[in-house]
């Protein structure tokens, strides 16, 4: 496949360059991208990347359906499912009544049955009407009967804060869900991560949440040609070193990733030291070896999330480090960054002082690079 | 031509009907046996009955509250406009539900209810918010995010509260049972009040909704469960949502009542007799208002990708509530031409007004933040921002 791509970015046969287009729009733009951008790689948003993991995956498998509010007939609340309908028609990409613990409920039931439903929310928020559904159906069923039921369902949609959508609309759920043993748990950052994550999520026969990130729709990033690829799945469990340092590690998932980068990158630039930024990609299963392993080279850990502080991602990291051979190696107490403990304001300069940014990242680095233990 | 005593009493009422918009007390429609009163016929189609009787088409009315509807409804018009331009502007940010065309079904409402009657409804709720005595700057400041909005800044479009009012609500569905819980402590307390719920046709399918169905007819609540039905729920239409959709039987066991919701009267005349059913301890009554928004479902929907531009026109054209009552009041000759092109100005004059007063307000202070996660003097000893150093005492 990759062959019959290089030559229609290169030699532009056109009649290639049509079926291409017909069969997979999103994958057409982005080659096209290449060519009019110049910059030698092709740029995807988070939102067609997450479009072409379900795209493929409902090409390769006839039992994965589509199920959410709005996501056929409207093209998707947030646009990701765009096109679908029209490609796969409404037997496969089923537009819901605003019934979130009766659809999810009934997404359960099919796949028990056999099927393998990407059941939507059209943010997390609104998935609480159905999280019974979620935990006690889904989760642990394959447990409670023994093995002999399973539950092969994605759950996904929004997750976090947006931007003055105030405090029922802005929560992040990584910490419940990565609570509950039965589930699997991920959030993607960026484009690349989109995909893997949501093509090995629908493969996966239990049931996974995707925690996606309106705010990150829209931003575009470089897909390797690896990614490229109808095969490329990331393997769920397994953080990604974005940027490799020596003086300290910061771990952040979802947006929080972007700002952890910019905090690194800054402050490298100002020669205050080199920060290793871990992407968890993972809520549950915890890459915790991947951690252990940079905290023994650094020596210094702040984690970074945008869900509330207590009983957080953060908490877990540090209760799992404080557990292990890690703990011999730190400099420093660990220090998580967190969204602030209250609902989510409306007001613009009280939203701002809610959630993690990267001023607040490179203030507690430097203040933590500053404390030694026995100093 | 009016007898010239007759113009100056126009303009006292006039004066009069500007003040009450301005107030955030009760906005009361108790109309004066002095002040004639007008006995408007609604149109034969306006009611469709489930197990209960119809409402008489002959609206007993005074020209006060004739004016008074007409005003609320011009200025609810006006506010939800101008909120448009404020939100484009990026002024407003978030969500924002517009109400644009189902001004009759909160001015209507509201002229047959009392001040201690409550209500409750989801998202699209700024003109519920001024009927309910939300003031127009309160308003204006919430959406703009300001430190003088009736939330104090901190709720935005959707959580908007005042005595009357339980929001403002942005959980579909979720308003309902909490309307039922309302009804509920108007009974406990014996008071005789009513309990107006009011959910949309995309609610109406949800669960909890025939939970608190269920439960206020079995405990037989002074609930008006109202399905303000405008045809679509964001980009689904009604036949693609639900399996039926008579939303005024689908109550059941509860009887119910089917309005034209475009038309303040009919709504005014629905409600009326509504609330004589939940007084008369007849408990539980759905009511379906048949309305129609002319916007999207919010700012980010340009409204037209699920229905044609056509539908749109046509039910501006032909079934607009400012313009019905309009000709009302033409026909039956309450007022002229000309004094509701003056209704028309003050309306919008006020509106303008109060939007540059609420822009000119600063955000909310920054201690503003930590407050009112917990009531004042039972809080948790602190609550923590974004890293150990920010810490909010109490």
């Amino acid at each position: 496949m990759s062959s019959i791509l290089k030559k229609a970015a290169v030699v532009s046969i056109p009649t290639v360059r049509q079926a291409l287009a017909r069969s997979n729009p999103v994958l057409a733009n982005a080659l096209l991208a290449k060519r009019q951008y110049s910059k030698g790689g092709v740029e995807m948003t988070v939102r067609d990347a997450l479009n072409s993991a379900l795209e493929e995956e409902m090409t390769a498998d006839e039992k994965i359906y589509l199920m959410g509010e709005e996501v056929g007939q409207y093209n998707g609340a947030y646009k990701v499912s765009k096109g679908l309908l029209d490609k796969f028609g409404p037997k496969r990409v089923i537009d819901t009544p605003i019934t979130e613990s009766g659809f999810c409920g009934l997404a359960v039931g099919s796949a028990f049955a056999g099927l393998k439903p990407v059941c939507e929310f059209m943010t997390w928020n609104f998935a609480m009407q159905a999280i019974d559904q979620i935990v006690n159906s889904a989760a642990k069923t394959h447990y409670m009967s023994g093995g002999n039921v399973t539950c092969p369902i994605t759950f996904r949609g929004p997750n976090g804060a947006a931007s003055g959508v105030a405090a029922q609309h802005s929560q992040c759920f990584a910490a419940w869900y990565g609570s509950v043993p039965g589930l699997k748990v991920v959030s993607p950052w960026n484009s690349e991560d989109a995909k893997g994550l949501l093509k090995a999520a629908i493969r996966d026969p239990n049931p996974v949440v995707v925690l996606e990130n309106e705010l990150m729709y829209g931003v575009s990033f470089p897909m390797s040609e690896a990614a490229l690829s109808k095969d490329f799945v990331i393997e769920i469990g397994k953080a990604k070193i974005e940027k490799e340092g020596s003086d300290i590690t910061i771990v952040a998932h979802s947006r929080s990733v972007g700002f952890a980068l910019e905090a690194a990158h800054l402050l490298e630039k100002e020669g205050i030291c080199k920060a290793e930024v871990i992407n968890l990609r993972s809520i549950r299963p915890l890459d915790i070896d991947t951690i252990i392993k940079s905290v023994k080279k650094t020596n210094r850990l702040v984690t970074v999330e945008g869900g509330w502080p207590q009983y957080g991602v953060g908490s877990e990291i540090c209760a799992q480090i404080m557990e292990s051979e890690a703990f011999d190696h730190l400099d420093a107490p660990v220090v998580r960054i967190t969204g602030a403990d209250i609902p989510t304001p409306y007001a613009q300069n009280l939203e701002t002082l809610a959630f993690p940014d990267t001023d607040v990242i490179s203030r507690v680095i430097k203040r933590t690079l500053n404390k030694k233990i026995g100093a | 031509m009016l007898p010239i005593s007759r113009v100056r009493s126009l303009s006292t009422v006039t004066t009069r009907a500007t003040t009450t918009l301005q107030q955030t007390a009760t906005r009361s429609f108790a109309s004066s046996a002095v002040v004639p009163q007008f006995h408007i016929k609604l149109n034969p189609d306006s009611f469709h009955t489930y197990n209960c009787e119809t409402p008489s088409l002959e609206v007993e009315v005074s020209k006060k509250d004739l004016i008074d509807m007409y005003s609320s409804m011009a200025t609810i018009r006006r506010m939800e406009m101008t909120a448009d331009g404020l939100y484009k502007a990026k002024l407003i940010r978030g969500f924002c539900h517009l109400s644009t065309g189902q001004e009759a079904v909160s001015v209507g409402m509201e002229s047959a209810m009392t001040s201690n009657d409550k209500l409750i409804t989801a998202y699209r709720s700024h003109g519920f918010t001024y009927m309910r005595g939300g003031s127009l700057v309160s308003i204006f400041g919430e959406l703009l995010g300001r430190k003088n909005g009736i939330s104090k800044g901190k709720g935005g479009s959707m959580y908007m509260f005042t005595p009357r009012l339980q929001g403002g609500n942005g959980i579909v569905g979720a308003q309902v049972p909490v309307g039922a819980g309302l009804a509920f402590a108007q009974k406990y307390l014996g008071r005789k009040e009513t309990t107006f719920v009011i959910y949309g046709d995309g609610a109406a399918n949800q669960g909890q909704v025939f939970e608190s169905f269920n439960m206020a007819k079995l405990w037989e609540l002074p609930a008006v469960f109202v399905c303000e039905n405008n045809r679509y729920g964001m980009g689904t239409s009604a036949e693609r949502s639900s399996a039926s959709v008579d939303y005024f039987k689908r109550g059941d066991y509860i009887p119910g009542l089917r309005v034209d919701g475009m038309d303040v009267l009919a709504v005014h005349q629905a409600t009326k007799y509504a609330k004589e059913w939940t007084d008369a301890g007849r408990g539980p009554l759905v009511l379906e208002v048949e309305t129609y928004r002319y916007g999207g479902h919010s700012m980010s929907d340009p409204g037209t990708t699920y229905r044609t531009r056509e539908e749109i026109q046509k039910v501006r054209a032909k079934s607009d509530p400012i313009t019905g009552l309009k000709h009302s009041l033409l026909e039956y000759k309450a007022l002229t031409e000309e004094e509701i092109k003056d209704l028309d100005k003050t309306a919008r004059a006020t509106v303008d007004k109060e939007a540059e007063e609420a822009k000119a307000e600063p955000e909310p202070d920054m201690s503003e933040f930590s407050t009112s996660v917990y009531v004042k003097g039972h809080e948790v000893p602190f609550l923590r921002g974004r890293e150990p150093s920010e810490v909010y005492r109490f």
